[in-house]
Protein backbone atom coordinates (compact mmCIF):
# COMPACT_ATOMS: atom_id res chain seq x y z
CA UNK A 1 0.00 0.00 0.00
CA UNK A 2 1.39 3.33 -0.81
CA UNK A 3 1.88 6.17 1.72
CA UNK A 4 -0.97 8.17 0.33
CA UNK A 5 -3.36 5.44 0.43
CA UNK A 6 -2.66 4.29 4.01
CA UNK A 7 -3.03 8.07 4.79
CA UNK A 8 -6.12 8.05 2.99
CA UNK A 9 -7.15 4.78 4.58
CA UNK A 10 -6.74 6.24 8.22
CA UNK A 11 -8.59 9.55 7.22
CA UNK A 12 -11.76 7.27 6.30
CA UNK A 13 -11.45 5.36 9.43
CA UNK A 14 -11.21 8.64 11.55
CA UNK A 15 -14.07 10.49 9.51
CA UNK A 16 -16.04 7.13 10.30
CA UNK A 17 -15.08 7.15 13.81
CA UNK A 18 -16.04 10.45 14.58
CA UNK A 19 -19.70 10.08 12.62
CA UNK A 20 -20.06 7.48 14.89
CA UNK A 21 -19.84 9.19 17.80
CA UNK A 22 -21.93 11.88 16.30
CA UNK A 23 -25.51 8.96 15.66
CA UNK A 24 -24.83 8.52 19.29
CA UNK A 25 -24.71 4.55 18.91
CA UNK A 26 -26.47 3.12 22.30
CA UNK A 27 -29.41 5.91 21.76
CA UNK A 28 -29.80 5.06 18.08
CA UNK A 29 -29.63 1.08 19.22
CA UNK A 30 -32.30 1.66 21.78
CA UNK A 31 -34.75 3.44 19.53
CA UNK A 32 -33.76 0.65 16.74
CA UNK A 33 -34.91 -1.76 19.19
CA UNK A 34 -38.69 -0.59 19.71
CA UNK A 35 -38.73 -0.45 15.96
CA UNK A 36 -37.92 -4.10 16.29
CA UNK A 37 -39.91 -5.36 18.78
CA UNK A 38 -42.89 -3.23 17.47
CA UNK A 39 -42.47 -5.49 14.21
CA UNK A 40 -42.23 -8.46 16.12
CA UNK A 41 -45.20 -7.33 18.87
CA UNK A 42 -47.45 -8.49 15.81
CA UNK A 43 -46.30 -12.65 16.41
CA UNK A 44 -46.77 -12.96 12.63
CA UNK A 45 -44.55 -15.03 10.55
CA UNK A 46 -41.40 -13.21 10.82
CA UNK A 47 -39.96 -12.12 7.51
CA UNK A 48 -36.14 -11.97 8.25
CA UNK A 49 -35.30 -9.94 4.73
CA UNK A 50 -38.04 -7.63 5.51
CA UNK A 51 -36.87 -6.81 9.18
CA UNK A 52 -33.43 -6.57 7.80
CA UNK A 53 -33.82 -4.07 5.86
CA UNK A 54 -36.67 -2.11 7.87
CA UNK A 55 -33.97 -2.47 10.27
CA UNK A 56 -31.45 -0.62 8.14
CA UNK A 57 -33.45 2.32 6.80
CA UNK A 58 -34.52 2.33 10.44
CA UNK A 59 -31.08 3.07 11.74
CA UNK A 60 -30.11 5.55 8.80
CA UNK A 61 -33.28 7.66 9.26
CA UNK A 62 -32.54 7.52 12.85
CA UNK A 63 -28.66 8.47 12.95
CA UNK A 64 -29.87 10.83 10.17
CA UNK A 65 -32.37 12.98 12.63
CA UNK A 66 -29.48 12.52 15.21
CA UNK A 67 -26.48 13.82 12.66
CA UNK A 68 -28.81 17.10 11.73
CA UNK A 69 -29.60 17.71 15.71
CA UNK A 70 -25.74 17.98 16.28
CA UNK A 71 -25.54 20.33 13.31
CA UNK A 72 -27.42 22.50 14.42
CA UNK A 73 -27.15 22.35 18.08
CA UNK A 74 -23.07 22.84 18.21
CA UNK A 75 -23.28 25.60 19.32
CA UNK A 76 -25.24 24.54 22.42
CA UNK A 77 -22.76 21.46 22.71
CA UNK A 78 -19.81 23.63 22.83
CA UNK A 79 -20.83 25.54 25.91
CA UNK A 80 -21.42 22.00 27.62
CA UNK A 81 -18.89 20.36 29.49
CA UNK A 82 -20.58 16.94 28.91
CA UNK A 83 -20.67 17.34 25.28
CA UNK A 84 -17.91 19.97 24.00
CA UNK A 85 -15.61 17.16 22.94
CA UNK A 86 -18.44 16.30 20.19
CA UNK A 87 -16.87 16.68 17.17
CA UNK A 88 -19.58 19.09 15.74
CA UNK A 89 -19.16 20.98 18.40
CA UNK A 90 -15.37 20.91 18.91
CA UNK A 91 -15.02 22.02 15.13
CA UNK A 92 -13.29 18.25 14.05
CA UNK A 93 -15.81 18.20 11.63
CA UNK A 94 -16.80 21.41 9.40
CA UNK A 95 -20.76 22.20 9.73
CA UNK A 96 -20.87 21.67 5.74
CA UNK A 97 -19.83 17.88 6.06
CA UNK A 98 -22.40 17.28 9.16
CA UNK A 99 -24.79 18.48 7.41
CA UNK A 100 -24.16 16.86 3.79
CA UNK A 101 -23.18 13.32 5.91
CA UNK A 102 -26.53 14.14 7.97
CA UNK A 103 -29.29 15.09 4.38
CA UNK A 104 -27.37 12.07 2.64
CA UNK A 105 -28.48 9.17 5.31
CA UNK A 106 -31.78 10.91 5.87
CA UNK A 107 -32.38 10.77 2.25
CA UNK A 108 -31.14 7.15 2.31
CA UNK A 109 -33.08 5.70 5.34
CA UNK A 110 -36.25 7.58 4.59
CA UNK A 111 -36.59 7.30 0.99
CA UNK A 112 -35.86 3.36 1.79
CA UNK A 113 -38.24 3.18 4.17
CA UNK A 114 -41.08 4.77 1.33
CA UNK A 115 -39.60 2.00 -1.00
CA UNK A 116 -40.54 -0.95 1.62
CA UNK A 117 -43.53 0.94 2.41
CA UNK A 118 -45.07 3.85 1.97
CA UNK A 119 -47.16 4.40 5.30
CA UNK A 120 -44.38 2.91 7.06
CA UNK A 121 -41.85 5.51 5.02
CA UNK A 122 -44.26 8.10 6.14
CA UNK A 123 -44.17 7.22 10.15
CA UNK A 124 -40.36 6.72 9.29
CA UNK A 125 -40.24 10.56 7.87
CA UNK A 126 -43.00 11.75 11.15
CA UNK A 127 -40.28 10.80 13.21
CA UNK A 128 -37.79 12.49 11.62
CA UNK A 129 -39.25 15.77 11.18
CA UNK A 130 -40.55 16.06 14.68
CA UNK A 131 -37.12 15.49 15.61
CA UNK A 132 -35.39 17.80 13.17
CA UNK A 133 -37.69 20.48 12.44
CA UNK A 134 -40.59 20.29 15.19
CA UNK A 135 -38.08 20.18 17.91
CA UNK A 136 -34.74 21.16 17.00
CA UNK A 137 -35.12 24.00 15.30
CA UNK A 138 -38.23 25.30 16.14
CA UNK A 139 -38.71 24.72 20.05
CA UNK A 140 -35.58 23.34 21.79
CA UNK A 141 -34.07 26.95 22.18
CA UNK A 142 -37.28 28.06 23.11
CA UNK A 143 -39.59 26.02 25.35
CA UNK A 144 -38.97 23.04 28.04
CA UNK A 145 -41.68 21.35 26.55
CA UNK A 146 -39.84 20.72 23.72
CA UNK A 147 -39.55 17.36 24.97
CA UNK A 148 -42.81 16.60 24.06
CA UNK A 149 -42.40 16.63 20.41
CA UNK A 150 -38.60 15.12 21.07
CA UNK A 151 -40.79 12.11 23.08
CA UNK A 152 -43.11 11.91 20.20
CA UNK A 153 -40.66 11.56 17.36
CA UNK A 154 -38.76 8.69 19.44
CA UNK A 155 -41.99 6.69 19.54
CA UNK A 156 -42.45 6.63 15.99
CA UNK A 157 -39.82 3.92 15.14
CA UNK A 158 -41.25 1.35 17.77
CA UNK A 159 -44.93 2.67 15.78
CA UNK A 160 -43.11 2.05 12.74
CA UNK A 161 -42.30 -1.36 13.09
CA UNK A 162 -45.74 -2.15 14.25
CA UNK A 163 -47.35 -0.34 11.25
CA UNK A 164 -45.17 -2.11 8.92
CA UNK A 165 -45.71 -5.63 10.55
CA UNK A 166 -49.48 -5.22 10.89
CA UNK A 167 -50.36 -3.17 7.92
CA UNK A 168 -52.07 -0.14 9.48
CA UNK A 169 -51.57 2.24 12.48
CA UNK A 170 -53.97 0.43 15.11
CA UNK A 171 -54.64 0.90 19.03
CA UNK A 172 -52.08 -1.84 20.08
CA UNK A 173 -49.29 0.48 18.08
CA UNK A 174 -50.32 3.70 19.66
CA UNK A 175 -50.05 2.13 22.89
CA UNK A 176 -46.64 1.24 22.10
CA UNK A 177 -45.66 4.60 20.95
CA UNK A 178 -47.18 6.28 24.18
CA UNK A 179 -45.45 3.76 26.22
CA UNK A 180 -42.44 5.50 24.94
CA UNK A 181 -43.08 8.38 24.29
CA UNK A 182 -43.92 8.52 28.45
CA UNK A 183 -40.73 6.93 28.97
CA UNK A 184 -38.41 9.32 27.15
CA UNK A 185 -39.46 12.26 30.10
CA UNK A 186 -38.53 9.48 32.55
CA UNK A 187 -35.20 9.54 31.15
CA UNK A 188 -34.89 13.06 29.61
CA UNK A 189 -35.94 15.04 32.60
CA UNK A 190 -33.51 12.49 35.25
CA UNK A 191 -30.97 13.67 32.48
CA UNK A 192 -31.53 17.36 32.55
CA UNK A 193 -31.43 17.30 36.66
CA UNK A 194 -27.90 15.54 36.72
CA UNK A 195 -26.34 18.14 33.79
CA UNK A 196 -29.05 21.02 35.06
CA UNK A 197 -25.74 23.33 35.46
CA UNK A 198 -24.66 22.65 31.60
CA UNK A 199 -28.16 23.18 30.23
CA UNK A 200 -28.03 26.66 32.53
CA UNK A 201 -24.47 27.41 30.75
CA UNK A 202 -26.14 26.76 27.39
CA UNK A 203 -29.44 28.75 27.96
CA UNK A 204 -31.34 25.94 27.13
CA UNK A 205 -34.85 25.74 28.61
CA UNK A 206 -35.49 22.77 30.94
CA UNK A 207 -38.10 21.48 33.04
CA UNK A 208 -35.79 21.80 36.54
CA UNK A 209 -35.05 25.57 35.16
CA UNK A 210 -38.62 26.39 34.16
CA UNK A 211 -40.53 25.07 37.09
CA UNK A 212 -37.92 24.03 39.78
CA UNK A 213 -36.32 20.66 40.71
CA UNK A 214 -39.94 19.17 42.70
CA UNK A 215 -42.39 19.70 39.79
CA UNK A 216 -39.96 17.98 37.35
CA UNK A 217 -39.17 15.10 39.72
CA UNK A 218 -43.21 15.03 40.24
CA UNK A 219 -43.68 14.70 36.04
CA UNK A 220 -40.94 11.96 36.09
CA UNK A 221 -42.86 9.86 38.59
CA UNK A 222 -45.81 10.35 36.68
CA UNK A 223 -44.35 9.77 33.02
CA UNK A 224 -42.76 6.47 34.51
CA UNK A 225 -46.36 5.71 35.90
CA UNK A 226 -48.25 6.61 32.30
CA UNK A 227 -45.15 4.52 30.51
CA UNK A 228 -45.15 1.40 32.42
CA UNK A 229 -49.53 1.16 32.44
CA UNK A 230 -49.17 1.66 28.23
CA UNK A 231 -46.67 -1.20 28.26
CA UNK A 232 -48.56 -3.37 30.42
CA UNK A 233 -51.71 -2.31 28.22
CA UNK A 234 -50.31 -3.34 25.46
CA UNK A 235 -48.63 -6.27 26.59
CA UNK A 236 -52.25 -7.87 27.64
CA UNK A 237 -53.58 -6.36 24.01
CA UNK A 238 -50.89 -8.17 21.87
CA UNK A 239 -51.38 -11.14 24.36
CA UNK A 240 -47.82 -11.79 25.65
CA UNK A 241 -47.99 -15.13 28.10
CA UNK A 242 -48.71 -14.82 31.78
CA UNK A 243 -45.13 -15.48 32.56
CA UNK A 244 -43.69 -12.36 30.61
CA UNK A 245 -46.58 -10.42 31.60
CA UNK A 246 -45.36 -11.04 35.32
CA UNK A 247 -41.95 -10.10 34.53
CA UNK A 248 -43.33 -6.91 33.19
CA UNK A 249 -45.02 -6.17 36.31
CA UNK A 250 -42.03 -6.74 38.39
CA UNK A 251 -39.38 -4.86 36.08
CA UNK A 252 -42.09 -1.64 36.07
CA UNK A 253 -42.59 -2.26 39.92
CA UNK A 254 -39.03 -1.13 39.90
CA UNK A 255 -39.27 1.76 37.44
CA UNK A 256 -42.16 3.02 39.64
CA UNK A 257 -40.60 2.87 43.02
CA UNK A 258 -37.50 4.60 41.64
CA UNK A 259 -39.49 7.06 40.19
CA UNK A 260 -41.15 7.77 43.82
CA UNK A 261 -38.12 7.17 45.23
CA UNK A 262 -36.79 10.35 43.38
CA UNK A 263 -39.76 12.82 44.29
CA UNK A 264 -39.67 11.27 48.02
CA UNK A 265 -36.25 10.68 48.52
CA UNK A 266 -34.86 12.81 45.79
CA UNK A 267 -30.62 12.77 45.62
CA UNK A 268 -27.67 12.17 43.21
CA UNK A 269 -27.38 8.43 43.50
CA UNK A 270 -31.54 8.16 42.83
CA UNK A 271 -31.29 10.08 40.07
CA UNK A 272 -28.40 8.51 38.70
CA UNK A 273 -30.46 5.28 38.87
CA UNK A 274 -33.94 5.84 37.78
CA UNK A 275 -31.85 7.37 34.19
CA UNK A 276 -30.13 3.53 34.19
CA UNK A 277 -32.95 2.00 35.07
CA UNK A 278 -35.17 3.68 33.16
CA UNK A 279 -33.28 2.73 29.47
CA UNK A 280 -32.07 -0.94 30.84
CA UNK A 281 -36.25 -1.01 31.45
CA UNK A 282 -36.96 -0.22 27.94
CA UNK A 283 -34.87 -2.62 26.35
CA UNK A 284 -35.33 -5.38 28.33
CA UNK A 285 -39.53 -4.88 27.59
CA UNK A 286 -39.22 -4.30 24.44
CA UNK A 287 -37.00 -7.97 23.95
CA UNK A 288 -40.43 -9.37 25.77
CA UNK A 289 -42.90 -7.43 23.91
CA UNK A 290 -41.42 -9.65 21.09
CA UNK A 291 -41.14 -13.03 22.70
CA UNK B 1 -14.83 -1.46 46.52
CA UNK B 2 -14.87 -1.07 43.23
CA UNK B 3 -17.22 -4.11 41.67
CA UNK B 4 -15.25 -6.35 39.05
CA UNK B 5 -16.72 -7.61 35.78
CA UNK B 6 -16.65 -10.88 36.77
CA UNK B 7 -19.49 -9.58 39.74
CA UNK B 8 -21.55 -7.92 36.92
CA UNK B 9 -21.69 -10.97 34.97
CA UNK B 10 -22.61 -13.31 38.20
CA UNK B 11 -25.57 -10.63 38.94
CA UNK B 12 -26.53 -10.63 35.45
CA UNK B 13 -26.90 -14.51 35.22
CA UNK B 14 -28.74 -14.08 39.01
CA UNK B 15 -31.13 -11.46 36.91
CA UNK B 16 -31.09 -13.86 33.90
CA UNK B 17 -32.25 -16.78 36.35
CA UNK B 18 -34.64 -15.14 38.39
CA UNK B 19 -36.22 -13.92 35.37
CA UNK B 20 -36.85 -17.22 34.20
CA UNK B 21 -38.32 -18.23 37.50
CA UNK B 22 -41.25 -15.08 37.49
CA UNK B 23 -41.24 -16.30 33.70
CA UNK B 24 -41.55 -19.49 33.18
CA UNK B 25 -40.52 -21.35 36.42
CA UNK B 26 -43.70 -21.14 38.36
CA UNK B 27 -46.32 -21.39 35.62
CA UNK B 28 -49.02 -23.38 36.92
CA UNK B 29 -49.00 -23.04 40.22
CA UNK B 30 -52.41 -21.21 42.42
CA UNK B 31 -52.50 -17.05 42.20
CA UNK B 32 -50.99 -16.80 45.90
CA UNK B 33 -47.60 -18.97 45.29
CA UNK B 34 -47.39 -17.50 42.12
CA UNK B 35 -47.31 -13.92 43.78
CA UNK B 36 -45.52 -14.80 46.66
CA UNK B 37 -42.93 -15.79 44.38
CA UNK B 38 -43.05 -13.17 41.91
CA UNK B 39 -42.45 -10.87 44.40
CA UNK B 40 -39.29 -12.96 45.98
CA UNK B 41 -37.83 -13.61 42.43
CA UNK B 42 -39.04 -10.16 41.30
CA UNK B 43 -36.92 -8.25 44.23
CA UNK B 44 -33.86 -10.37 43.63
CA UNK B 45 -34.30 -9.25 39.60
CA UNK B 46 -34.30 -5.77 40.21
CA UNK B 47 -32.20 -5.63 43.16
CA UNK B 48 -29.41 -7.66 40.68
CA UNK B 49 -30.21 -4.81 38.32
CA UNK B 50 -29.70 -2.21 41.18
CA UNK B 51 -26.33 -3.49 41.60
CA UNK B 52 -25.17 -3.77 38.22
CA UNK B 53 -25.89 -0.26 37.65
CA UNK B 54 -24.84 1.15 40.78
CA UNK B 55 -22.10 -1.08 42.19
CA UNK B 56 -21.55 -2.30 46.20
CA UNK B 57 -22.66 1.29 47.14
CA UNK B 58 -26.33 0.50 46.51
CA UNK B 59 -25.69 -1.69 49.74
CA UNK B 60 -25.09 1.20 52.08
CA UNK B 61 -28.50 2.20 51.72
CA UNK B 62 -30.62 2.22 54.62
CA UNK B 63 -34.20 0.02 52.67
CA UNK B 64 -31.80 -3.04 51.94
CA UNK B 65 -32.43 -4.35 55.17
CA UNK B 66 -35.88 -3.83 54.04
CA UNK B 67 -35.77 -5.61 50.65
CA UNK B 68 -33.76 -7.94 51.98
CA UNK B 69 -36.67 -9.32 54.53
CA UNK B 70 -38.65 -9.25 51.77
CA UNK B 71 -37.14 -12.58 49.50
CA UNK B 72 -37.46 -14.89 52.87
CA UNK B 73 -40.81 -14.04 53.51
CA UNK B 74 -42.35 -14.11 50.39
CA UNK B 75 -40.35 -17.30 49.10
CA UNK B 76 -41.53 -18.76 52.35
CA UNK B 77 -45.47 -17.82 52.12
CA UNK B 78 -45.37 -19.71 48.37
CA UNK B 79 -43.30 -23.29 50.05
CA UNK B 80 -45.98 -22.74 53.23
CA UNK B 81 -48.98 -22.19 50.87
CA UNK B 82 -47.97 -24.65 48.74
CA UNK B 83 -47.30 -27.53 51.01
CA UNK B 84 -48.88 -26.59 54.45
CA UNK B 85 -52.36 -26.12 53.84
CA UNK B 86 -53.21 -25.75 57.54
CA UNK B 87 -50.96 -23.20 58.23
CA UNK B 88 -51.55 -20.94 54.95
CA UNK B 89 -53.88 -18.03 56.70
CA UNK B 90 -51.68 -17.86 60.00
CA UNK B 91 -48.24 -17.67 58.17
CA UNK B 92 -49.93 -14.77 56.06
CA UNK B 93 -50.34 -12.86 59.06
CA UNK B 94 -46.83 -13.44 60.32
CA UNK B 95 -45.55 -12.44 56.58
CA UNK B 96 -47.93 -9.22 56.42
CA UNK B 97 -47.24 -8.08 60.19
CA UNK B 98 -43.52 -9.19 60.31
CA UNK B 99 -42.66 -7.16 56.87
CA UNK B 100 -44.66 -4.48 58.54
CA UNK B 101 -42.95 -4.50 61.88
CA UNK B 102 -39.31 -4.51 59.93
CA UNK B 103 -40.41 -1.78 57.57
CA UNK B 104 -41.81 0.08 60.74
CA UNK B 105 -39.06 -0.35 63.11
CA UNK B 106 -36.16 0.53 60.30
CA UNK B 107 -37.93 3.46 59.63
CA UNK B 108 -37.75 5.48 62.50
CA UNK B 109 -35.55 6.11 64.92
CA UNK B 110 -35.00 3.86 67.83
CA UNK B 111 -32.20 3.29 70.51
CA UNK B 112 -33.26 0.00 71.66
CA UNK B 113 -32.71 -3.19 70.68
CA UNK B 114 -36.36 -3.74 68.91
CA UNK B 115 -35.09 -3.24 65.06
CA UNK B 116 -32.50 -5.96 65.48
CA UNK B 117 -34.65 -8.55 67.59
CA UNK B 118 -37.47 -8.02 64.99
CA UNK B 119 -35.38 -8.69 62.15
CA UNK B 120 -33.92 -11.48 63.91
CA UNK B 121 -37.15 -13.07 64.63
CA UNK B 122 -38.76 -12.65 60.97
CA UNK B 123 -35.12 -13.42 59.21
CA UNK B 124 -34.97 -16.41 61.86
CA UNK B 125 -38.77 -18.08 61.11
CA UNK B 126 -38.77 -17.32 56.97
CA UNK B 127 -35.16 -18.21 56.70
CA UNK B 128 -36.09 -21.74 58.58
CA UNK B 129 -39.32 -22.35 57.04
CA UNK B 130 -37.60 -21.96 53.36
CA UNK B 131 -34.75 -24.08 54.76
CA UNK B 132 -36.13 -26.96 56.81
CA UNK B 133 -39.64 -27.32 54.32
CA UNK B 134 -38.26 -28.45 51.31
CA UNK B 135 -35.50 -30.49 53.05
CA UNK B 136 -38.17 -32.44 54.85
CA UNK B 137 -40.41 -32.93 51.58
CA UNK B 138 -37.57 -34.38 49.93
CA UNK B 139 -36.37 -36.61 52.69
CA UNK B 140 -39.75 -37.89 53.44
CA UNK B 141 -40.58 -38.44 49.77
CA UNK B 142 -43.50 -36.18 49.12
CA UNK B 143 -41.34 -34.30 46.65
CA UNK B 144 -38.25 -35.54 44.55
CA UNK B 145 -34.99 -35.28 46.22
CA UNK B 146 -33.81 -32.48 44.04
CA UNK B 147 -36.51 -30.25 45.61
CA UNK B 148 -33.58 -30.14 48.68
CA UNK B 149 -31.97 -27.78 46.56
CA UNK B 150 -34.56 -24.81 47.54
CA UNK B 151 -33.99 -25.68 51.21
CA UNK B 152 -30.17 -25.06 50.17
CA UNK B 153 -31.03 -21.82 48.42
CA UNK B 154 -32.67 -21.04 51.89
CA UNK B 155 -29.81 -21.73 53.50
CA UNK B 156 -27.86 -19.64 51.23
CA UNK B 157 -30.38 -16.70 51.70
CA UNK B 158 -29.59 -16.95 55.29
CA UNK B 159 -26.15 -16.83 54.67
CA UNK B 160 -26.82 -13.83 52.61
CA UNK B 161 -29.03 -12.00 55.03
CA UNK B 162 -26.88 -12.20 57.87
CA UNK B 163 -23.48 -11.00 55.87
CA UNK B 164 -25.85 -8.10 54.92
CA UNK B 165 -26.56 -7.80 57.88
CA UNK B 166 -23.04 -7.62 59.47
CA UNK B 167 -22.33 -5.07 56.72
CA UNK B 168 -25.06 -3.07 57.92
CA UNK B 169 -24.17 -3.37 61.94
CA UNK B 170 -20.20 -1.58 60.71
CA UNK B 171 -18.78 -3.55 63.09
CA UNK B 172 -18.47 -6.75 60.67
CA UNK B 173 -16.71 -10.06 61.72
CA UNK B 174 -15.63 -10.70 58.54
CA UNK B 175 -14.44 -8.14 56.74
CA UNK B 176 -16.74 -5.79 54.69
CA UNK B 177 -14.25 -6.41 51.26
CA UNK B 178 -14.52 -10.05 51.65
CA UNK B 179 -18.36 -9.81 52.15
CA UNK B 180 -18.68 -7.85 49.01
CA UNK B 181 -16.63 -10.53 46.77
CA UNK B 182 -19.20 -13.63 48.35
CA UNK B 183 -21.88 -11.05 47.07
CA UNK B 184 -22.03 -11.76 43.62
CA UNK B 185 -21.57 -15.41 44.02
CA UNK B 186 -23.43 -16.04 46.85
CA UNK B 187 -26.69 -14.59 45.10
CA UNK B 188 -25.98 -16.46 41.69
CA UNK B 189 -25.86 -20.10 44.05
CA UNK B 190 -28.61 -19.06 45.99
CA UNK B 191 -30.94 -18.26 43.33
CA UNK B 192 -29.56 -21.47 40.90
CA UNK B 193 -30.25 -23.87 43.98
CA UNK B 194 -33.94 -22.40 43.91
CA UNK B 195 -34.99 -22.64 40.11
CA UNK B 196 -33.26 -26.45 39.50
CA UNK B 197 -35.04 -27.64 42.67
CA UNK B 198 -38.17 -25.72 41.32
CA UNK B 199 -37.81 -26.80 37.98
CA UNK B 200 -36.37 -30.78 38.86
CA UNK B 201 -38.36 -31.37 42.17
Amino acid sequence: MTATAKTSSMTLSVKFAQFWTLIKPLQTGLLLATGVAGYMSAHAKVSIPLLLVMSASLFLAISGSTIMNMWHDHDIDAKMKRTQKRPAASGELSRAEVFNVGMLITLLGVGWAVVIDPLYGLVVFAGWFFDVVVYTLWLKRRTCWSIVWGGISGAMPILAGRVLAVGGIEMIGLLLAGAVLFWIPTHTLTFSIKFANDYNAAGVPTFPSTYGMETTRAVIALSSIIAAASIGVAGVMIGVQAGILRLLVVLSSGLLLLSFATVFRPSERVNFSLFKYASLYMLISMILLSI
Amino acid sequence: MKMTSIDRLLLLLTGLLAGYQVAVGINGLGTVPITAYTIGFGVLLVAGLLLIILGFDVLDSPIVVIVSTIIPLSLSLGLVWEHLASYRTLYLIFAIIGFLAVSFTRSIPIKNKLPTIMIAIVHGIAGMTIFLLPSVLAANGTRHPVFALVGLGGALIGLGGLLLSFLKAGKPIVPRETILKIIPGLFLLMTACFVAGFKFG
